[in-house]
């Protein structure tokens, strides 16, 4: 049995599909119907060929298998220095397998494959700055995302993301309309207590284009209204384009390359349409990664490089501060301790790791680091997708682990993440280890910076107006 | 016997071992690619070679790294091995010799106290690097007969070369034993994980030039902090 009803080869095109495949509950049946899905060895083997070149298959091949990675991974820390949780070991039985079968290998092997893929590396990268070659199994790990997913083997929240975005543009089931009136709702409910207060949508040559995560919209939309807010204490001139709105990725965590190329090409269609100066992306890591670092390349773009500036969201807040936009009133500043997850998407993959350090200069008065920290940090524990795939929640829970005690072992209480799937791993964590974790709290920015930024009088509401 | 090991063989040897290398580098950088690696190599080449250079010379100095810092065994054996390793086959007085004779090259030699004392060095660094692959949980587990293997092939010239250098006899023996071990390790280079003589630079200068052009050099400089 080549295909199931659930579990097909092909990626999700049409909402009908997305529907219908979000109707098998958790993926059970196409978990089962997976088993039994044929691998199509010519392809894989002509999508080796073709695209395994000389830098990956050097990777697999100097490995000196000196196992100096193996600290460097926190799934390997985290699962007791499980062997099996070795980079090295982890790349060389899957990608360094199927290269030497040359494809050759049956369905077992793929599910294998998967469960690696997915349930044992993150793609933090981390691994890549321990090995004297410089050996990055995080990226090689992608790659074999990429031929897993051409061959339908992806978890099942994945194959529905990748889904998502191909057909919503976002990845949730939020159309244009859905965001719009979210923005306008997110108005009408802050405008008394700030009068004037906008979310421009699709204004031209504005000098900020801003860009989300499309759970704002559908879970959280207190963030696009904090981010409103502050973009209207700055005094900036922006907007948020109506298509394009959505940077996140999840083509990029599934290893839908032809997905990530129509995700990232929404958002730079904007940029063309709309004649931003900037673009300004929300606190999410993997969305800044795949609109800014990746993007380009997947786009096409000869430079390497994204068809304007884009700024993270702590870019933005770093010089907002540091050109007084953004005034902090010193008497609110946090004076509890406080600690910052860096990001591995923009901290170790595009080096912003002073301007979140502005910041808490800015809006902390007892900082402290972790002990492995900017280009070092670890991952959260849920990175690449762990966080949001049922297959694999107890190794996720495992995953959470070292980041639960490198938070403690800062004595702080309070820690600033700003990056969505972070920001999630720490609320789970408190979910997972309650005892442990219980006086934990997490932040992002944005609600941080509006407990204490000093609101010039023009923008308060008139009291006693006439 | 010998005369064949010192002529044509060591000729057929570095011949090898030079032409394999070099071919192993134009593969490896005719290999990369702006669109399959997502690196903009070309356009952005200034910085990505200084990201190059840095990410080459901090792993070449010991504790210039967060790794060899933190592994402070490894680095004293790594580095004991294989400065021994690249300086003597071209600095050893009997080598510097033989190969001025064969090839009309001249290069200075070490002081004999000197060289007598990087080969020793260098020998315990090798029989660190053994020690390792047992002692090592991590090296243990990922040790495979591949690995012994290059081992071998890099340890016997060193051995059988100190064993004639400091026996006081049968040193034809160990003469022979050493020059036929050194060629076989010349021939086998570039076709095991030995070519990382040369594909180390490589894949140092590959990885610089990402995090350069690509992962943040715009940002933090292009010296990436190993
Ligand atoms: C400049 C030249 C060289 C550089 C930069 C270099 C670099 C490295 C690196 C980064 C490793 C991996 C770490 C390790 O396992 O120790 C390694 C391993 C090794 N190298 Fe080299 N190497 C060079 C030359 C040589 C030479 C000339 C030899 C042999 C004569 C050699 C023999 C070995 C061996 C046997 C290993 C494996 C060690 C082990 O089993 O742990 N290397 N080298
Ligand atoms: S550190 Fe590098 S060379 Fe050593 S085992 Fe890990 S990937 Fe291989
Ligand atoms: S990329 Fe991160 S999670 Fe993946 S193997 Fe390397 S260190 Fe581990
Ligand atoms: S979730 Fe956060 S910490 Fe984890 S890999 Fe992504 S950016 Fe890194």
């Amino acid at each position: 049995m080549p295909e199931g009803i659930f579990c097909k080869r092909a990626p999700l095109t049409t909402e009908e599909e997305v529907k219908h495949l979000l109707s098998d509950k958790g993926g059970k049946q196409y978990y089962a119907e997976m088993e039994n899905l044929e691998v199509d060895v010519d392809m894989l083997r002509k999508d080796l060929e073709e695209t395994c070149k000389s830098r990956t298959r050097t990777w697999l091949e100097v490995c000196a298998h000196c196992g100096m990675c193996a600290e460097s991974c926190f799934l390997y820390t985290a699962n007791n220095n499980d062997p099996k949780q070795i980079p090295s070991y982890k790349i060389q039985h899957t990608l360094g397998e199927l290269i030497r079968r040359k494809g050759n290998v049956d369905t077992k092997f793929m599910i294998h494959c998967m469960d690696v893929a997915w349930s044992q590396c993150t793609t933090c990268n981390r691994c890549s700055m321990y090995c004297p070659y410089g050996i990055d199994t995080g990226v090689m790990m992608s790659y074999l995302r990429g031929l897993l997913f051409k061959q339908g083997f992806v978890p099942w929240e994945l194959k529905i993301g990748s889904g998502m975005h191909r057909v919503y543009g976002a990845q949730m089931d939020v159309t244009s309309e859905d965001f719009v009136d979210t923005c306008e709702w997110m108005v009408e409910e802050n405008e008394e207590q700030w009068p004037g207060l906008e979310i421009p949508i699709d204004k031209e040559d504005a000098d900020i284009m801003y860009v989300i995560n499309a759970r704002e919209v559908k879970h959280y939309p207190n963030d696009l209204a904090e981010a409103a807010i502050l973009f209207h204490i700055a005094g900036e001139n922006w907007t948020m384009p109506s298509v394009g709105w959505d940077s996140t990725s999840l083509t990029m965590y599934a290893g839908d390359w032809e997905g990530c190329k129509m995700n990232v090409e929404r958002i730079y269609d904007a940029v063309k349409r709309l004649r931003p100066k900037t673009i300004v992306a929300t606190e999410c890591g993997h969305a800044f990664r795949a609109t800014t670092i990746e993007g380009p390349y997947w786009a096409g773009l000869e430079s390497g490089e994204a068809p304007v500036r884009f700024m993270h969201y702590v870019e933005w807040v770093a010089e907002a501060l540091k050109s007084g936009k953004l005034k902090i009133d010193p008497e609110k500043r946090i004076k509890t301790p406080i600690t910052l997850q860096d990001s591995c998407n923009y901290i170790r993959n595009y080096g912003l790791s002073e301007a979140t350090r502005t910041i808490m200069s800015y809006i902390a008065t007892d900082f402290h680091e972790m002990e492995n920290n900017r280009e070092h940090n670890y991952c959260c524990g849920g990175g690449g997708g762990f966080n949001g795939i049922g297959r694999y929640r107890t190794e996720r829970n495992i995953g959470l682990k070292p980041k639960l005690q490198q938070i403690q072992a800062t004595g702080c209480n309070l820690v600033v993440a700003p990056c969505h799937n972070c920001w999630d791993a720490i609320r789970d964590m408190k979910e997972v280890y309650e005892e442990e974790a219980k006086d934990l709290e997490w932040s992002f920015i944005k609600p941080l910076l509006l407990q204490m930024v000093i609101v010039p009088d023009h923008l308060k509401p008139q009291e006693d107006a006439e | 016997m010998l005369n064949l090991l010192y002529g044509p063989f060591l000729y057929i040897a570095v011949a090898v071992f030079v032409i394999g290398m070099i071919v192993r580098v134009v593969l490896y950088i005719n290999g990369l690619s702006q669109k399959l690696d997502r690196i903009a190599y070309k356009p952005k080449m200034g910085i990505g070679l200084k990201g190059a250079f840095h990410s080459i010379i901090k792993w070449m100095i010991p504790g210039g790294t967060r790794a060899w810092r933190i592994n402070p065994f490894m680095t004293a054996v790594f580095f004991m091995f294989h400065i021994g390793m690249v300086l003597l086959p071209f600095f050893l007085l009997q080598h510097a010799v033989v190969i001025e004779y064969m090839f009309g090259i001249s290069l200075p030699a070490l002081p004999g106290a000197l060289a007598d004392i990087l080969s020793v060095v260098a020998l315990l660094g090798f029989f660190g690097l053994v020690y390792r692959r047992f002692a090592v949980p991590a090296a243990k587990a990922l040790t495979t007969k591949q690995d012994w293997l290059v081992l071998a092939l890099a340890g016997l010239p060193l051995i059988t070369g100190i064993m004639f250098r400091f026996s006081t006899s049968g040193y034809e023996f160990w003469e022979f034993a050493h020059i036929l071990t050194a060629e076989i390790f010349l021939i086998a280079a570039p076709f095991t994980k030995l070519s990382h003589i040369v594909l180390f630079f490589m894949t140092r200068a590959q990885i610089g030039m990402d995090y350069a052009i690509k992962r943040g050099g715009q940002n933090r400089g292009p010296a990436f902090p190993w």
